[in-house]
């Protein structure tokens, strides 16, 4: 019971940079951090390595796909074994080339040289997703103009943004975890038009629902991504290219972006 | 939607494991098998492998809905034969393409700080790569994480604490902490 005399361990400090500290030991690990500026520094630094983890490997998401590892997936005769290599290199080589040229000529070009190598759909770029979570650290902290037009005006934000985009932009309503829409706003990235969605819930967190027109796509899955304390869930579907962005745990935005989902198919 | 694409949004978890499914997960089992093992031809076997493997035992999962923990296991348990084997061959794969490729999809100011960090992670033991990618990248809780590896929550915890200080000793220099009893 005594939160207060029982010493902080480390376990304890790792749960809190993970997110997993019970709520009644927060005030004394933070207490020991700022008792400890040596152990908070450190802890930074595990903060700042789990940023650069997400920012090094997390565009490989992106990455076009061999046939080998894309549906119908077909057993392998192990007693070719020799064989599969020499493929792999040539399509190595291929994926290098195909790659630089998507870095080279960047946009719109460099979707059509992944197309080429045989993407079925184009999932989102991880341009987009860095995108969709700078907005929503940029507004989601906002205290005074968090959103251009409030809920209470909704039929009018749709309307808006619906002409902006050129899509029918519903409002997706999202309950799950608490969360509640407050508003939206119109945002501008290098594509074009961009509709950006914020709930809130009743202690103040913000989940950010960003929306980009996306012509030619088809539905692609639910991908996750992280990049520091911001988790994002993105995915393809008619004609759009969704993020939903937040601080919350995953399962918190799995739920809401199921929620954005069914809610924009019903 | 075409026939092709993954099945989005709520009825991710099909009533039967089958090729889509499974396809859904691949390019996150992808980005963790190339982190793993530091380069990008091993990682397609070891996915590929993982594929095969779990179409091969699809009857064996009893809930669909663990299909990405199962798949994970599964590469875990083919990666830790597979680095047996590698050890007896002593064959040994340079992270440096991988590093210097990752550097150019970052931003120009951030180049340096990631192939470093590339460097740096593919020094670190693969049991301290696999927990820093289950928990940082891929966002898996501590229970999660135990699941997927068949692990105590303890041992979990602590793998972590000393993961974390290894690395940052890697990154930052100085000396390590030692991190004996986490609790």
């Amino acid at each position: 019971m005594s939160g207060i005399s029982n010493p902080v361990t480390e376990a304890e400090l790792h749960a809190w940079l993970d997110g997993e500290l019970p709520e009644e030991r927060l005030a004394a690990v933070e207490r020991h951090l700022a008792d400890n500026p040596e152990v908070a520094q450190r802890f930074e630094r595990y903060r700042a390595q789990r940023s650069l983890l997400g920012q090094s490997f997390g565009p490989l998401i992106d990455q076009p796909l061999p046939d080998r590892l894309t549906p119908p997936f077909t057993a392998r005769d192990h007693s070719e074994k020799p064989l599969p290599s020499r493929g792999r290199a040539v399509w190595w080589g291929t994926a290098i080339a195909a790659s630089l040229l998507v870095f080279v000529a960047g946009g719109a070009s460099g979707w059509l040289m992944r197309d080429r190598i045989g993407m079925r759909a184009e999932p989102p770029t991880a341009a987009f997703i860095a995108d969709a979570v700078a907005a929503h650290r940029v507004f989601s902290v906002e205290v005074r103009h968090p959103v251009e037009i409030g809920v209470d005006e909704e039929a009018h934000l749709v309307n808006w943004l619906s002409k902006r985009l050129g899509k029918n932009m519903r409002c997706p309503k999202v309950t799950r975890g608490g969360y509640q829409l407050i508003g939206g706003r119109l945002l501008a990235d290098s594509a074009g038009p961009v509709a950006m969605y914020m709930y809130e819930d009743a202690a103040g967190r913000r989940i950010t629902l960003y929306i980009r027109p996306s012509p030619n796509t088809s539905g692609s899955a639910f991908r996750f991504a992280q990049d520091g304390g911001v988790r994002a869930l993105y995915w393809q579907d008619n004609g759009l290219a969704l993020a939903v962005a937040g601080e919350a745990d995953r399962d918190t935005l799995s739920g809401v972006a199921e929620e954005v989902y069914g809610a924009l198919n019903s | 939607m075409t026939d092709d694409d993954a099945i989005p949004g709520p009825d991710m978890s099909p009533p039967d494991i089958d090729d889509r499914a499974i396809a859904a997960h691949v390019p996150r089992l992808r980005r963790y098998a190339t982190a793993l093992v530091g380069n990008r031809p091993d990682a397609d076997d070891l996915v590929q492998d993982c594929v095969e493997k779990a179409l091969a035992n699809r009857h064996a999962l009893r809930d669909p809905s663990k299909l990405g923990g199962w798949l994970m296991t599964i590469l875990h348990n083919l990666h830790i034969s597979s680095q047996r084997g590698r050890r007896r061959r002593g064959a040994e794969v340079p992270v440096e393409d991988l590093a210097d490729d990752l550097a150019l999809s970052a931003p120009p100011a951030d180049r340096g700080a990631v192939r470093d960090f590339v460097r740096a992670f593919a020094q670190l033991t693969d049991e301290h790569r696999t927990i820093l990618l289950l928990t940082g990248m891929e966002g898996l809780s501590y229970r999660e994480v135990a699941e997927v590896l068949e692990l105590p929550i303890g041992t979990v915890m602590s793998r972590l604490a000393r993961a974390r200080e290894k690395l940052r000793v890697l990154l930052d220099g100085g000396t390590q902490q030692v991190v004996r009893r986490i609790k």
